[in-house]
């Protein structure tokens, strides 16, 4: 079973390979719409990779109003 | 399609709607790559009844108002169905604003019954919100865990009368929605809808873009949206035709269930348009230099014989792979809720696939004018409707003026608020706020806006006084959120940004602090609320008497300073 922290990378290293951004360049309170520079629709791809990365179905509700990698880990983190 | 004319009312049309097309297919609900559901209009019948028996069971009566905050799926239409059909009033509400707001909103619009889904629920309960919105009685919770503390709702699925209900007639000019177009911050503002604007409205719409049964339309645009209420629910059911709805928005599945379920016609905003312009784009960008040589070549020849009106049918064989990535079906693409970029609805025409484009505001249910396609004008919002008057007011020397609207599909007002509907609306024409004029053959262009406000592509309207709460407190002498072509005019209905403008202290210098507290606090609002640019503004703001700020003239003010100069980017 993995740890929060353990999740929270896995997301911050998929987002940085898939929106390519530096590996290391971002941080578990960044602002992802801000950070990456992406819009509502980037953010639904990345609920795929995170889908296909942890194995898991994320309800798109269950990300409604989350702006930072940590609340996000936590979602997922609950699923696991 | 059934004679609206001879309607008084939402409910009656539908009513009747179900039992004349009581054998087709009207709603299929799709998760992921399973098919949850798939109802035909009987299916849905006997679905609603027994929830409207036990509404008027619980005492719901005409008039009453019921609130629905949910996802698109099958439960919304059939709650909706429900309410109209006990001559209830509907307050649809956006499921993605934050708990603190759909109270506040709950509250206004005095619902007694609120319709939600439990994740969101779970949400609403918790927030502090709740003790405000008292008029609450009858919360019902769709699809909750089987031992979910619900708090004090009940659940959706359980709720239901035995015995027949009874159908409430509702008269035309009685309220049918009160629908938000925004204004969660101070002033919110409730546009009051009639039957009788939903029912012209949908005869004008569906002159052109007619719906039959085994149509198919993809409910993208959340239902609480004026489009996705209209075309994704109402006109498709009063025409015997079917509503596809994805219980995830993913770009995999969309794309799938375009072909999947051999679809019609779709809505989408601006955003999610361009995206999908981007991935066909660079799939064209893609192919070998032969193949590419020969698309490009096929796409000149639908130009040219698309040139004066679609050819649908032979758009598809031309390109035939484009089409049938869209199931090979679809009719047009609705796009709505903001301004397009010309160049984005050209590239589809140009594939063969028109685009829908119009103009409209929810005080005018959904649209005032509409592309007829004949000819396609990408760089117009179409002609009037049927019905619709819509004249420029006070226009300037090159015809540009405030585009003002009589017509049955005009509102009868803002909840609660006399003063801001007597702004609205003057001698019965709708002042829309927004610059236009038209063409010599008729068509609306529009330039910008005449409002302090913004529409981002997403169709979200965003009203400054709506965010400035989240910099209440900020350590400056004072502060105040404009849109910035508000103050610095483009003539251009896309690309509009927020600007935070604050003047500081004396001796106050604007510290990297400062601006990342500022920073801070933006990112707190949603992601397309945030202000995008700052101003530091010299001078004392403007004040009236009882000392709130003179906006008009600050505005006046910042006008004279250069915009690119003046608006820092954050």
């Amino acid at each position: 079973m993995r740890t929060v922290e353990q999740t929270t990378q896995e997301i911050l290293d998929l987002a940085s390979k898939y929106f390519k951004v530096p590996a290391g360049s971002l941080a578990p309170d960044d602002d992802f719409f801000k950070k990456l520079g992406i819009d509502s629709l980037q953010t639904l791809e990345l609920l795929s990779l995170i889908e296909n990365h942890f194995g898991i179905e994320l309800p798109d509700y269950e990300v409604q109003g989350v702006s930072d990698f940590r609340t996000l880990a936590s979602r997922i983190q609950s699923r696991l | 399609m059934l004679d609206l004319s001879k309607y008084q009312s939402i409910g009656a049309a539908l009513k009747d709607a179900l039992d004349q097309f009581a054998a087709e297919t009207c709603l299929i609900e799709s998760d992921r790559e399973r098919e949850k559901e798939r109802l035909t209009y009987r299916d849905f019948q006997e679905r609603a009844h027994p929830l409207a028996k036990a509404l008027q069971d619980k005492g719901f009566q005409a008039g009453d108002r019921a609130a629905i905050i949910m996802t698109n799926q099958s439960k919304w239409l059939i709650s909706a169905y429900v309410v109209f059909f006990c001559g209830g009033v509907l307050v649809p509400l956006d499921y993605k604003l934050t708990p603190d707001e759909q109270w506040q909103l709950l509250k206004h619009s005095s619902s007694s019954v609120l319709i939600t889904e439990y994740p969101i629920w779970r949400q609403l309960a918790t927030s502090g919100g709740r003790s405000s919105a008292t008029s609450l009685t009858t919360i019902l919770v769709t699809e909750a865990p089987p031992n979910a503390d619900l708090a004090g709702a009940r659940r959706w699925e359980e709720f239901r009368g035995s015995g027949a209900p009874i159908f409430v007639p509702r008269a035309r000019k009685d309220t049918a929605t009160i629908v938000y177009s925004s204004g969660t911050g101070g002033r919110p503002k409730g546009c009051v809808m009639t039957h009788e604007n939903y029912l012209e409205q949908c005869v004008a719409l569906t002159s052109l873009y007619p719906f039959t049964p085994g149509m198919r339309y993809l409910s993208i645009l959340p239902t609480n949206h004026a489009i996705d209420f209209m075309v994704g629910f109402f006109g498709p059911f009063i025409c015997g035709a079917a509503v596809v709805h994805l219980r995830t928005l993913r770009p995999e599945y969309v794309r799938d269930a375009f072909a999947k379920y051999k679809i019609t016609y779709v809505s989408l905003v601006p955003l999610v348009l361009k995206n999908l312009q981007k991935g066909l784009q660079a799939r064209f960008d893609a192919l070998s230099p032969g193949k590419r040589k020969v698309f490009n070549a096929l796409v000149a020849i639908n130009k040219a014989l698309t040139k004066n009106r679609p050819h649908l049918a032979l758009s598809r064989r031309l390109l035939k792979q484009v089409h049938d990535a869209f199931g090979g079906e679809l009719r047009a693409i609705i796009v709505g809720g903001a301004f397009s970029e010309p160049q984005t609805l050209q590239f589809f025409y140009d594939l063969g696939i028109p685009v829908a484009n119009g103009y409209g505001l929810t005080e005018t249910v959904v649209a005032v004018t509409v592309n007829d396609l004949k000819p396609f004008r990408a760089d117009t919002v179409g002609k009037p409707l049927p019905g619709m008057e819509v004249r420029i007011v006070n226009a300037d020397q090159e015809g540009i003026g405030e585009v003002s609207v009589r017509s049955k599909t005009v509102m009868s007002g803002y909840l609660n608020d006399p003063e801001l509907t007597a702004e609205a609306i003057v001698n019965g024409w709708f002042m829309t706020g927004d610059l236009g004029r038209f063409d010599p053959s008729g068509h609306l262009q529009l330039f910008g806006r005449k409002k302090n406000m913004i529409v981002t592509e997403e169709g979200k309207n965003i009203y400054p006084e709506d965010i400035e709460s989240v910099f209440e407190s900020l350590p400056v002498k004072e502060f105040c959120v404009f849109a910035a072509n508000y103050v610095w005019p483009q003539r251009s209905m896309v690309g509009e940004q927020l600007v935070l403008v604050f003047h500081l202290e004396p001796g106050q210098t604007f510290s990297g602090e400062l601006r990342a507290d500022i920073s801070a606090r933006n990112s707190r609002l949603l992601n397309y609320k945030r202000i995008h640019g700052i101003v530091v503004f010299e001078e004392d703001f403007p004040r009236t008497a009882s000392l709130k700020i003179k906006r008009n003239v600050l505005a006046e003010r910042l006008a004279q300073l250069d915009r690119a100069a003046a608006v820092l980017p954050l």
